[in-house]
């Protein structure tokens, strides 16, 4: 005779989902890799103690990152990316990783649109900040955050 | 032998914006990971990406351990003449590879 399943057995759904948060948990709880301090020590060896004001960068990460290995980045400044107001110079700063500095890119009146992707390493779940440098020296951010279940750096 | 992927188009007309994609086959170790034996693994990583149009560099990147192996970008130009566009990576070593792609502008 069959035994019907009983409704208390925990299904492999609800085991997955229950593995899944106790990982994300010890993802968050852990400490960050980073000194605190650093973004600052990083940002300020770059543009030095230029005030950064928020706005004009938009950063799209995805809200869940499976794999910290190989988190998409999309940058997209607001500048008309003419001779006389373009952007000069973009970078990208992590929180988490064990170094503040992810990847900078320059630009120029040439490149038209000031539109940036690629993939990047993050180990932990974070805000991830973009700095981007007009041609009259003004400095804009912008960041989006992004859950990573998969840390790099941590597990091989 | 190292893949180098580019994606520019054939042809544009002049004064357009165009999307450049390249990738380069690199593994971009990081440096902070260890090996079976907990020993760290050295650090390979490229530095350095340039895209010369026209004899000008229109777009130049630095890299640093968090970008992922392969590493891959996407960025804009605007067409102006027609000619070359040459791609080169630099590693930390000052190792270079480059690959160039032809563009038509009218």
């Amino acid at each position: 005779m069959d035994q019907p399943v009983k409704p208390s057995r925990p299904t492999r759904r609800t085991l997955l989902i229950a593995t899944a948060a106790t990982t994300a948990f010890g993802w968050l709880a852990r400490p960050a890799l980073a000194a605190p301090g650093e973004l600052a020590k990083a940002q300020a060896a770059l543009f030095g103690d230029r005030e950064i004001r928020k706005g004009r960068v938009d950063v799209t990460l995805p809200p869940i990152s499976e794999n910290g290995y190989s988190v998409p980045i999309r940058i997209d400044v607001d500048s008309p990316m003419t001779e006389t107001d373009h952007v000069v110079q973009v970078a990208v700063f992590s929180p988490q990783n064990p170094l503040p500095n992810v990847a900078q890119f320059k630009l120029g009146p040439r490149a038209g649109q000031a539109s940036i992707e690629t993939r990047i390493r993050l180990g932990g779940s974070q805000a991830v900040t973009v700095v981007a440098e007009m041609n009259d020296g003004s400095l804009w951010s912008g960041s989006d955050e992004t859950v990573v279940t998969l840390a790099a750096c941590v597990v091989l | 032998m190292v893949t180098i992927r580019l994606s520019v188009p054939e042809t544009a007309t002049a004064g357009d914006i165009i999307e450049i994609k390249a990738l380069i086959q690199h593994p971009m170790e990081s440096g902070f990971r260890r090996g079976s034996r907990g020993e760290v693994i050295a650090r390979d990583i490229i530095t350095r990406f340039e895209c010369i149009y026209g004899g000008e560099t229109v777009f130049a990147a630095n890299f640093f351990p968090a970008v992922s192996a392969n590493p891959f970008l996407s960025f804009h130009t605007r067409a102006t003449t027609s000619g070359t566009l040459r791609f080169r990576w630099t590693d930390q070593n000052g190792q270079t590879w480059e690959d160039t792609a032809e563009i038509a502008v009218t």
